[in-house]
């Protein structure tokens, strides 16, 4: 039967613990999750997540502000208030795009970047209030920290931990 | 080491040769006097055209860009004798625009190959300057493509000297009499700019900027040949603070040079942001053709220590300043095309009624395309899409300066034909020659460089290099 039971292991460097990622899932040992002071380059890789699709994420908000603006445009200064501003036509919304354009970049850009950090957020689980889920506070400042589900085989699974440079290794109900 | 195969050297060679022979071919071509023009407009004519079009078509294209010495005939001779006096006018105009036309192809594909090599020299010592660690690799491939430059500087000052002497007329401004108050050809506006825009003064700072960056090249390439064989640090940092210095020289006579060189051509225009936007449609050029000679030079097994990455690098500026150059395209017509005032207007007028399938080609070409084909990340490191990527690319600046040039130049009467394309065959030619034999006479790695080893193990993070054994990365 399966503990509830998971294994801390700290690590005090993100090369040692990009290697040690890859020593322990060779082990055929499964990692639960990584927690990180900041994104280290290359852990998603280690870890075998699948690439993120937040970029074409991105891309579609981009079309999708991009569209707002032309009928943001459209609706105020030709449809609802046409005004004769430097003479020019104001019945054309296409005779009148270059005027547009920077409207049109900033909503893309402005549409891309907010949809797309809430994205990341909703995707990540967090929003304001939430309870950290991190199991250690030390992980917010300058210590890794490894999970995984404990099997019940402590000294070997403490030999290959050490073996790969943790620091710490602790084994904790998880709630 | 590498050496220039022979068929590459024949095929540079042919290039020259066939490009000298249609540039002489189109020379010997243009019409001689206003009856050659007169000739061939009745056979127009006669072939259903009708000569009122054509007519009027000159008009309009008069006024578009008032090159003084022909407007002001117009006006002179018209009032005199009528209709028939000013047919001739028109005659003489298109006759000098006929002229012009071989000039102007021959300068437009001048000045595209001599941008790209001097923006070259200038992105190698923004490398140098900015201690990069990545680009190292690439030095060589920069160092030879920079050879192109006294080539190209030799023929553009021949160009100087020609347009001094008055043996080509592509710049209105220097045309006889435009700052003589008594002379029919009076222009007040070029009188006023003639503090800046007169012949000694614009010859003389074109010889200074030519000598200038051919002074660095010379410099540069000597020490980096010499760092390989023992450089010390100290050597390091003499060269760092001489790209320091020539950058300051580049930006300044960059801005200068794009003033009198093509914006000279359009005396009565001007637009204050042209010095960056000419900076941008050559800089895109320049890092496209640094990755084209490094894909080419790779595919051929010359440059093993060049992974995918660097070559993604090189996509990523393509696609950066693919957009850096619309921003500054798209500043300097908004603010033209919204304020309106017609001593602006002239120019956008011109290129939007006589040149607008280039025109407006050149857009897609250099925006929309390498937008949406250079975007995804995936694609940038692999060669033949930012091949593919890339003559688009080159092919739309190239029509951005051929826009820029033409109009002034040939107005009306341009075409894509045998001037343009043997200019573009010609320098080609002397591009790929030198360039490769360039190349072969140093090592192609610049053992040299302290960051070295960094460039050798450059990996960007987020993508797999699919020429590489596994073994060699981590």
């Amino acid at each position: 039967m399966k503990s509830s039971k998971v294994i801390h292991a700290f690590y005090k460097d993100d090369e040692v613990l990009v290697k040690a990622v890859k020593k322990v899932r060779a082990a055929n040992h499964h990692i639960e999750e990584v927690f990180t002071p900041f994104p280290v380059h290359g852990l998603d890789k280690a870890l075998g997540l699948a690439p993120t699709r937040i970029a074409i994420a991105s891309f579609l908000y981009g079309l999708t502000g991009l569209a707002f603006a032309i009928w943001m445009t459209n609706y105020m200064m030709i449809q609802d208030w046409p005004q004769n501003i430097g003479g020019k036509p104001s019945f054309s919304w296409f005779e009148n795009m270059p005027a547009f354009v920077p409207i049109m970049f900033e909503l893309t850009v402005f549409f891309a970047a907010h949809l797309m950090v809430i994205t990341f957020y909703m995707r990540s689980r967090i929003w304001p209030f939430k309870k950290a889920e991190n199991p250690d506070p030390r992980t917010t400042d300058d210590h890794f920290l490894m999970e995984i589900p404990f099997d019940g085989n402590e000294t070997e699974i403490t030999s290959l931990l050490e073996d790969t440079g943790a620091v710490e290794i602790n084994i904790v109900e998880k709630h | 080491m590498y050496t220039v195969s022979k068929r590459l050297k024949t095929f540079s060679l042919a290039l020259i040769v066939i490009g000298l022979i249609g540039t002489v071919y189109s020379f010997m071509n243009t019409p001689k006097t206003i009856e050659d023009v007169k000739a061939m407009q009745s056979t127009h004519e006669t072939h259903g055209a009708s000569h009122e079009a054509v007519t009027t078509h000159q008009e309009k294209t008069t006024h578009m860009v008032p090159a003084p010495h022909e407007t002001n005939m117009n006006h002179e001779t018209a009032t005199e004798d009528g209709h028939n006096v000013s047919h001739d006018a028109h005659a003489a105009h298109t006759l000098h625009q006929l002229k012009n036309r071989p000039w102007a192809a021959f300068y437009v594909a001048l000045f595209f190959f001599l941008g790209v090599t001097l923006l070259v020299l200038a992105f190698y010592a923004i490398q140098r300057v900015a201690q990069a660690g990545w680009s190292i690799v690439l030095f060589r491939v920069m160092e030879a493509i920079t050879a192109n430059l006294l080539p190209a500087s030799i023929i553009m000052f021949l160009m100087i000297v020609a347009a001094a002497m008055h043996i080509h007329h592509l710049f209105p401004w220097m045309a006889e009499g435009t700052v003589d108050p008594t002379s029919p050809n009076y222009d007040a506006i070029i009188d006023g700019k003639s503090w800046w825009l007169n012949i000694p003064g614009w010859a003389i700072r074109g010889t200074v900027y030519l000598i200038g960056w051919n002074l660095y090249r010379m410099y540069i390439r000597k020490h980096s040949i010499a760092q390989d064989n023992g450089g010390t640090l100290e050597t390091h940092k003499k060269g760092f603070n001489i790209s320091v210095m020539f950058l300051f020289f580049f930006m300044i006579s960059e801005t200068l040079m794009s003033w009198d060189w093509i914006m000279g051509l359009d005396p009565h225009w001007f637009s204050t942001l042209f010095g960056w936007y000419i900076f941008s449609s050559l800089m895109v050029s320049a890092i496209t053709v640094i990755a084209f000679v490094t894909i080419y030079l790779r595919s051929k097994g010359h440059l093993p220590f060049v992974n995918d990455s660097h070559i993604h690098d090189l996509a990523k500026f393509m696609f950066g300043f693919s957009v850096f150059w619309t921003y500054l395209w798209f500043s300097q017509f908004m603010l033209i095309w919204y304020a309106n005032m017609p001593e602006e207007t002239t120019y956008f007028a011109m290129r939007f009624n006589e040149y607008k399938i280039p025109f407006l080609s050149m857009i897609v070409m250099n925006f929309i395309f390498p937008i949406l084909v250079l975007m995804n990340s995936d694609y940038k490191g692999i060669p033949w899409f930012i091949v593919i990527a890339g003559i688009i690319i080159l092919i739309g600046h190239y029509v951005d300066i051929f826009i820029m040039v033409m109009p002034a130049t040939v107005g009306a009467n341009w075409a894509f034909g045998i001037p343009e394309i043997s200019a573009l065959l010609f320098f080609l030619g002397i591009f790929i020659y030198t360039v490769f034999n360039a190349f072969a006479k140093a090592k192609p790695l610049a053992t040299g460089n302290p960051f070295i080893k960094e460039s050798e193990e450059y990996h960007y993070y987020n993508i797999e290099h699919r020429e590489e054994s596994a073994s060699e990365h981590h």
